[in-house]
């Protein structure tokens, strides 16, 4: 692995980029700036990249697999891969990874941990008592019970399935859409998101982003959920139609929402962040020191195993 | 609406004395059925006639004040916990006691199960960054603690720490835990003391009462069991916990992290938390839910109709 000539496209990982300079030949796509730097780094390194590696807000887009005649490789520090070009890596023979299973837990973890803090406003209740005003005010609200409820999850893949058995040790009813009906009889299948989105009191959003689920939880989605239904996605930001969600929010047509992902990272929409019915986070779905090392462990051995020829891990093409 | 001291109409409505005046939503619930009297205001005929003390939320019962009840059978709680009820001085003198029963168990579980994930995961401390702009300005937040797969240790396995222990299983969490005997039907491992439990347990969760033994049981040597990574998540009374023990066990590092929602000395906050990332705060809202009020409400209401009836009460507690 030793000549594996590898583009790191932004910092992301402590671990991995020093295990990535310490066995393959490194180079830092930051460290030359957009414009003339970068036209020059390229050039003067481009014929040796082999590999490059990114993660869910930095992918080896069109444009850069051009300027890398010698790219052989992409590997993502993330299972998403909707901004790695796959049509342009399929047409140049490039091979895609990119690290599933290992941040399931993680990110099911969030998921319902959002549900939980949106309705019962555990981070409003932690800034209420640091500001001082259990002893000055003491007033108490009602928040909202989670056990019981009706979640509905947008997408019953590996996410999917392991928020739905989360769920159900809370009494929670569970229902879903995806692009078919799975083999799970206990589990409500919805072939239209808008009635999924009716009749469920949490919609959780655990879907690859692709054309077809670009603004899937839309304005009509998110008035059929309503005053009394929470979103959480921690999807992708452009799951959902930000200025609609955040419209819906302060109009109170929605009821509140947990949300990990933006669809302009890493800025969110300033408009909630008066608003006691919604918890915000930054893009830290699967940011644990279990699992980052995780992930990290497994871009290694995809790219080890391509260097040397021998079957790819996690391979998405 | 304050209930009147007595009514004067020749009403044969049974008589409850309040130990403080009712919450709103009591007061309507049991409106029209009850004679009711604040204990403060009732006059020497209505404290001999009382054969019923409802308690509204957390306010003191004690020896002395029954003592001033020589007709007193049934002291009705609103709340699970009792300790704000001298049981001693009940048992003494064959009261009956009822507390909230099983309406609050399953949103404090979900709350505990909340606290650790918000504790583990850093989900207020990430808020707070993301709020005040840092993500745009420096860069991604810390990496926090996996959730799914820790070694869970429940104090108390009774009718909240085992909806805790099925909620929290389901994320692949092993589960023990620690009770005043083990429970057979029970499928988590039991330990025999809380120091135990503590040092193989990544999250301790207090969901016990609290009583003259399990006054400050997380004491210094608990935490050093529990450890660096370790985190503590209490739903049950602020008493479980040394606090001053536990302020400095959190400043040294000797523990890594804690979910709060009841503390010693309520409202009372120790000020040193707030400076802390890995330390969720709550004021005492576990249970505050309107499927919770309303389950509370069906019992206190149904204990007062089973009472005065002559039938067996709803949730009477063994003393």
């Amino acid at each position: 692995m030793e000549s594996l000539g590898v583009l790191l496209l932004h910092p992301m990982n402590a671990y991995l980029e020093q295990e990535l300079d310490r066995r393959c030949r490194l180079h830092r796509f930051w460290e030359a700036p957009p414009g003339a730097p970068r036209d020059e780094f390229l050039r003067a390194h481009a014929g040796s990249i082999r590999a490059v590696v990114g993660n869910a807000s930095y992918g080896a887009d069109a444009a850069l697999i051009d300027a890398l005649p010698a790219l052989e490789i992409v590997a993502s520090f993330s299972v998403g891969i909707d901004r790695v070009d796959l049509a342009k890596c399929r047409e140049r023979g490039i091979r895609v990874t990119n690290t599933p299973d290992v941040l399931t837990d993680d990110v099911a973890d969030l998921a319902v941990g959002l549900a939980i803090a949106v309705l019962r406003r555990i981070p409003q209740a932690d800034r209420y008592v640091r500001a001082g005003q259990w002893k000055a005010k003491g007033d108490y609200a009602l928040t909202t019970r989670l056990s019981g409820k009706r979640v509905a999850i947008l997408g019953l893949g590996r996410i999917g399935l392991a928020v739905a058995k989360r769920a159900e040790a809370f009494g929670c009813s569970i229902s879903y859409h995806s692009r078919s009906e799975k083999p799970f009889p206990n589990y409500k299948f919805y072939a239209n998101v808008v009635d999924l989105a009716a009749n469920c009191d949490a919609l959780i959003v655990a879907c690859s982003l692709n054309a077809e689920t670009y603004h899937i939880v839309n304005r009509d989605v998110i008035n059929a959920l309503g005053p009394e239904g929470v979103l959480i996605n921690i999807g992708r930001g452009a799951h959902v139609d930000e200025p609609e969600l955040v419209s819906a929010l302060v109009e109170k047509r929605l009821g509140g929402a947990g949300v990990d992902v933006y669809e302009n990272e890493p800025f969110a929409p300033e408009q909630l962040f008066g608003l006691d019915n919604v918890v915000l986070v930054p893009h830290v779905g699967s940011d644990t020191e279990e699992t980052c090392r995780a992930m990290a462990d497994l871009v290694l051995a995809n790219l080890v195993a391509h260097a040397s020829n021998k079957q790819i891990v996690t391979p998405v093409i | 609406m304050p209930p009147p001291a007595t009514t004067a109409s020749a009403d044969d409505k049974p008589l409850v004395l309040l130990a403080q005046p009712l919450f709103v939503d009591f007061a309507a619930a049991l409106e029209g059925r009850y004679r009711f009297a604040v204990l403060e205001d009732a006059d020497e005929a209505t404290a001999a006639e009382a054969r019923v003390l409802l308690v509204p939320g957390l306010k003191e019962v004690t020896a002395e004040l029954i003592g001033r009840l020589p007709a007193l059978e049934l002291v009705v709680a609103t709340s699970v916990g009792l300790d704000h009820v001298d049981l001693d001085a009940c048992r003494r003198r064959g009261l009956a006691v009822t507390n909230a029963g099983c309406a609050f168990s399953a949103d404090s579980a979900d709350y505990a199960v909340g606290l650790v994930i918000a504790v583990l995961r850093r989900i207020a401390a990430a808020e707070a960054y993301l709020r005040c702009g840092r993500w745009a300005t420096d860069g991604e937040y810390p990496l926090a603690s996996k959730v799914s797969g820790k070694r869970v240790g429940i104090v108390g396995l009774g009718r909240i720490g085992s909806l805790v222990a099925r909620r929290l299983a389901a994320f692949g969490c092993p589960v023990a835990y620690h009770s005043r005997s083990p429970k057979p039907s029970s499928p988590y491992r039991f330990f025999p003391t809380v120091r135990a439990l503590a040092a193989d347990s990544d999250v301790l969760v207090l969901s016990c009462a609290l009583t003259e033994e399990t006054r400050r049981v997380v004491d210094r040597e608990v935490m050093e069991a529990l450890g660096k990574g370790g985190v503590l998540v209490n739903i049950g009374r602020g008493g479980l916990v040394d606090e001053p023990e536990l302020v400095r066990c959190l400043r040294e590092g000797v523990i890594g992290g804690a979910g709060l929602d009841v503390f010693e000395n309520e409202p009372d906050v120790p000020a040193e938390l707030f400076a802390m990332d890995n330390v969720v705060l709550s004021n005492h809202r576990a249970v505050l839910t309107p499927e919770s009020i309303r389950g509370v409400l069906d019992i206190v209401s149904g204990n007062l109709e089973a009472f005065f009836a002559g039938r067996p009460l709803l949730s009477a507690v063994t003393l």
